[in-house]
């Protein structure tokens, strides 16, 4: 067995790529908003929005692939080999991101593109955290394994807060224009540096313990896939592991890190430096409790703490973005009507000399020291007949006690995801044989995370849009019903069939 | 606990069963009829991801909790 300087050294190069390889992935997310606006056509925001959405989802639909097809070669020609290929993927991908020219530049050819380069990021995803999770969990003793896959389990966190700090910066190195403009690719450039670092170090790696000793002992699995999902007895594990836990903690991950901001920043309209600062200062706090979690697992098991977090998330998340909401709700704050301002500008429309785009800018400044911008874009025709837009966008500035609530009920619902999150890399490493674990995991997780998980926003996105148009009185509520009910089920069956302990490790 | 997870194995292929119905009959068809982009988006996501992965494995799961796969003496 290693010793703890050497296991930490394991970490520090595992991680470190698991980490760039999240940075990569979310940084997409994380610009949704912006991206929307570049690469596909415009004129309804929603149908944009809702197309990033969609393309950030494929994404997240192709990570299964993906773990099937580097989770068969990780079990047939070593876990190290496999994620060295899938940090060069991911890093080369995220790069040409930043490269590829707008909609208005080379038409579809640019949705087109960020689509094949993001199935590419997912494919690359799906390879490598199951190869993380596996190599760290290999070399970790028994006793302390929670503990320290924990590690592994924080980067995908701490991937999302170093993208919304990059983003932070550069909006305010750039200024809001030119970060819309052209700023936002710096970001997905940033990553080909640290993605070329991170190959270095993990190249000096040594083949993880476990698999060297079964390929040894010529164990090795000629045929990993049908060894999972061929052989009845564990197929029944993968489904189990899926319906059981991976389900629910995919939602209530992609809730707590992913529909919180776009619920802040789309539904709640609360500036961008406000929310990503909000998501920001509460990712950095609850990042400990990855290891908090993780090393309790090790005393008390990872079937308790990963249900009961499950549980709190369905219960609480009603309630946590019912008052998040209130807080940014400006119809019931008082207004100081006599510094209410109106700015009114207006443009030519490109190709038509003869329309212009009115656009009419409302602020109005409330006792609490909330402030709104209200903007209205209208088309203004040639007979000075006013065509009004229905969208108007609101723009809110919190006032401090307002933004640190929403802080703290950020940070509350991020609890949540460090108790799902932090124990379930162990729990998937333990509930396969180490022939076939990197294939067995990494299928289960990336449905889980990666389907149910990263269609949470297009499908909340949805049900908050229709409910709006119906007039729904809690129409920003209605969101939650996906993560809510697949939530539950998953919690009612991961009570009936996970066992407390069902360890298959063979180290 | 067997025959808990026994019999609710009929539970999860009823709800596979009901997920495929309203998946593809209420929120799944309808969407493509409404000329939306925004509902063509959702029915495709819902229609060829979702359902598919949802109904087909409740359906298997069930099965197997059904015929006693997941009782404590077999896993």
């Amino acid at each position: 067995m290693k010793s703890t300087n050497s296991i930490r050294s394991i970490i520090i190069a595992s991680s470190l790529g698991t980490l760039i390889e999240w940075y990569d992935f979310f940084i997409f997310g994380s610009l949704a908003v912006v991206i929307s606006t570049k690469f596909f056509p415009q004129g309804n925001q929603t149908v944009a929005f809702l197309s990033t959405l969609a393309t950030f989802a494929a994404g997240f639909v192709v990570r299964p692939f993906g773990a099937l097809f580097f989770g068969r070669l990780g079990d047939l020609i070593g876990r190290k080999y496999t994620f060295m290929v899938t940090l060069l993927l991911m890093g080369g991908s995220t790069f040409l991101i930043g490269c590829v020219p707008n909609y208005a530049t080379i038409g579809y050819w640019a949705p087109l593109l960020v689509l094949i380069l993001r199935l590419l990021q997912g494919l690359a995803l799906g390879g490598e955290y199951g190869g993380a999770a596996t190599y760290v969990a290999e070399y970790s003793p028994s006793s302390e394994r929670g503990f320290w896959t924990s590690w592994i389990q924080i980067t995908g966190a701490a991937g999302l807060f170093i993208s919304l700090i990059v983003i932070l910066i550069t909006r305010n190195i750039l200024g809001t224009t030119s970060f819309e403009d052209w700023g936002w690719r710096i970001p997905f450039w940033i990553s080909i540096i640290m993605v070329i670092i991170s190959f270095f170090i993990r190249r000096n790696m040594e083949e993880s313990p476990v698999y060297s000793k079964i390929k040894a002992e010529g164990k090795v699995s000629k045929n990993p896939l049908k060894e999972s999902f061929g052989n009845r007895y564990n197929f029944k594990f993968v489904l189990v592991a899926l319906f059981g836990v991976t389900m629910g903690q995919g939602v209530v991950c992609y809730t707590g890190q992913f529909y919180a901001l776009s619920f802040i920043g789309k539904v709640c309209g609360v500036v961008n430096q406000q929310t990503d600062s909000i998501m920001a200062i509460a990712l950095l706090a609850t990042t400990p409790f990855y290891i908090v979690f993780g090393g309790l697992s090790d005393k008390i098991g990872r079937k308790q703490i990963m249900m009961f977090g499950i549980l709190l998330a369905i219960i609480a998340y009603r309630p946590i973005y019912s008052e998040i909401f209130s807080n940014t709700e400006c119809s019931k704050k008082i207004e100081i009507t006599e510094k209410r301002k109106t700015k009114i500008t207006s443009f030519p429309i490109e190709g038509s000399a003869s329309r212009l785009i009115q656009t009419t800018v409302t602020t109005s400044f409330y006792t609490d020291g909330t402030t709104m911008e209200l903007i209205k874009k209208d088309t203004l025709l040639s007979n000075g007949i006013v065509k009004e837009n229905k969208e108007i966008k609101k723009s809110i500035t919190l006032n401090n006690t307002s933004y640190w609530t929403i802080v703290l009920l950020v940070f509350i619902q991020l609890l949540f995801v460090t108790m799902v999150y932090g124990p379930i890399a162990v729990f998937l490493v333990e509930l396969f044989p180490a022939k076939i674990r990197y294939t067995s995991m990494s299928l289960p997780y990336h449905i889980g995370n990666g389907v149910f998980g990263g269609l949470l926003p297009t499908v909340a996105t949805y049900l908050v849009t229709t409910a709006k148009s119906e007039n729904n009185p809690e129409w920003y509520l209605n969101g939650l019903w996906y993560p809510i009910i697949i939530g539950a089920v998953c919690f009612v069956i991961g009570m009936i069939f996970l066992n407390k302990t069902n360890n298959k490790t063979e180290d | 606990m067997n025959t808990l997870k026994k019999y609710s194995g009929i539970v999860w292929i009823v709800m596979g069963i009901a997920v495929g119905y309203f998946n593809i009959i209420i929120m799944g068809i309808p969407k493509f009829q409404t000329g939306k982009q925004d509902d063509l988006v959702f029915g495709i996501v819902n229609m060829f991801v979702l359902t598919p992965i949802v109904v087909g494995g409740l359906l298997i799961f069930g099965y197997y909790a059904l015929k006693g796969e997941y009782a404590d003496e077999k896993v």
